[in-house]
């Protein structure tokens, strides 16, 4: 048995939602001298745990502000967890929102070494891969334009065909199947199954249990920061339909 | 500690794509382009020779040459104040970044504060410039060259961490609250007059005891009067001064760190 790739200890998140956003100096102080700071503490994970093997594809389900996101965050590192530690074995890449990491100001092709440089990969290991990134996203015309003149899809192609192409051992999606046309989503479904086979690990967000079930072995269902049912997809996806019609 | 330096030379990448893409797009779509990092200096120096030298007068006394004297000043003002500047708005400016993908953060302000010394480094040439054509020509005002010049690296080096401390702290508060970004617009007006940058501290004459102890607390007061002792006075750097900006620069760098680590977690909630 080899080591787990990711391990999500006791973990749980607290937000202090401020009623007011309070974020400059005088109010602050004024504040803090009448003892006015009041926070809402708000657990939006609570006490998770979840061990998924290497080559596991894991569906995370869940209604609107049950926390997959926040849980795919602290699994990526963004977010440090104020109880519990996440342990990941391997390069994660995460697709939280695509084109999270471009210059707007910056062509595509340079946003490609930008882009790989805040996954942490080195320029030459962009170089080597930067011919297979062009193709894949369709971009070949349009790769010295920056990407301010470029369509929203675009952008999402571009995110997707760098954060596909570094070959990560743990892929984080986060609804990115849903962008695009059609065409490229059937295609970016395939490069990902693709992936499967070199055995990288999958943690997968998606309103669309037939996404989930297209995708996944197995699912959780997360509500209110709590996971309420875990198992295979089949199983849970059924779960979760059931709850989705009973609402 | 292994393991940030190891987190460190991951994303070393990280940090020079940044410096990069800085200094290309600092002067993309400008028709001059590269040539403003040598023009805006040169520029900026000759209305102020003009103002502070002709119109005003009298604030430099004692000084060998006033126009290398002023770029001196300028060139490292201009450094300290961008670079911080810029670190101190970089965690803001990178949110989307940090928000969605994991990247150690001081690499935003770090990245920031280097970017600048590139662009400051090459308008260190327009200095150089004006020191040629000094010595050319000769008499009074040409500058005294000696083997000091070899000590310039000094300061800048000083410099530099000054401004990577000062840069880490801007950037930690500024997450918390906006205001600091314009309170420091101001501060950076005020430390522009309290540097000797268009007069000399001795042609000021000044009597206030208190007030010349304020002049003299400032750490861009001692960079400024060794770096000049290094490319215009031709003497060794004061002692005094080096310690002193040293020691200011170290102790801002620890606060700096100490700041940014202990609230580093807190960014995203805030940003």
């Amino acid at each position: 048995m080899s080591k787990p790739a990711i391990v999500v200890d006791h973990v749980s998140i607290l937000f202090n939602l401020n009623k007011e956003k309070v974020d400059n100096l005088k109010e602050y102080i004024i504040k803090v001298l009448k003892r006015q700071l009041h926070f809402t503490e708000f657990w939006a994970l609570q006490d998770i745990n979840l061990v998924v093997e290497k080559g596991d594809r894991v569906g995370v389900l869940g209604f609107n502000g049950a926390g997959k996101s926040t849980l795919l965050k602290t699994i990526a590192g963004v977010l440090k967890p104020t109880k519990g530690s996440v342990k990941v074995d391997g390069v994660i890449a995460p697709m939280l929102e695509l084109g999270a990491g471009f210059d707007t100001n910056y062509s595509g092709k340079e946003n490609i070494y930008l882009y790989g440089a805040t996954m942490g990969y080195s320029r030459k290991y962009i170089e080597s891969k930067y011919d297979e990134i062009v193709e894949f996203s369709e971009l070949k015309d349009f790769i010295d334009v920056p990407i301010k003149n470029y369509s929203s899809g675009m952008k999402a192609r571009l995110g997707f065909a760098i954060a596909s192409a570094v070959e990560p051992e743990v892929l984080i999606l986060d609804e990115v199947l849903s962008v695009g046309d059609a065409k490229f989503r059937k295609k970016s479904e395939n490069k990902i199954r693709s992936m499967f086979d070199k055995g990288v690990t999958v943690l997968f967000v998606s309103h669309s249990v037939e996404q989930v079930l297209r995708i996944c072995n197995k699912a959780i269902i997360l509500d209110h920061g709590k996971i309420i049912a875990q198992g295979t997809a089949e199983e849970i996806c059924k779960l979760y339909q059931e709850m989705t019609d009973k609402k | 500690m292994k393991k940030y330096l190891k987190n460190f030379y991951k994303y070393r990448f990280l940090l020079y794509e940044i410096i990069r893409k800085n200094v290309k797009l600092q002067y993309r779509d400008s028709v001059l382009g590269i040539f403003w990092t040598f023009l805006q200096p040169l520029l900026t120096t000759l209305v102020l020779v003009f103002i502070f030298g002709n119109v005003f007068g009298k604030s430099n006394k004692g000084v060998v040459n006033y126009p290398i004297y002023l770029l001196c000043g300028r060139l490292l003002f201009e450094f300290y104040s961008q670079s911080t500047k810029r670190a101190m708005r970089s965690i803001r400016n990178s949110a989307s970044v940090i928000k969605k993908v994991y990247v150690p953060k001081y690499i935003y302000p770090i990245a920031n504060v280097m970017s600048t010394f590139v662009t400051f480094a090459i308008s260190l040439s327009v200095l150089l410039v004006f020191i040629v054509i000094y010595l050319i020509k000769g008499g009074e005002t040409a500058p005294h060259i000696t083997w000091y010049l070899l000590l310039t690296p000094v300061p800048i080096i000083i410099l530099f961490m000054l401004a990577i401390g000062v840069g880490l702290i801007l950037s930690t508060l500024n997450v918390f609250f906006k205001d600091v970004d314009y309170l420091y617009e101001v501060f950076c007006l005020l430390l522009f007059y309290m540097t000797p940058i268009v007069y000399s501290v001795e042609a000021l004459k000044i009597t206030n005891k208190a007030f010349k102890l304020v002049l003299m607390a400032n750490p861009m007061y001692s960079i400024t009067e060794m770096f000049r002792d290094c490319v215009l006075r031709g003497q060794l750097i004061n002692p005094h001064h080096l310690l002193y900006a040293l020691g200011f620069a170290i102790v801002t760098i620890v606060v700096g760190g100490i700041m940014f680590y202990k609230k580093q977690d807190k960014f995203i909630l805030h940003i």
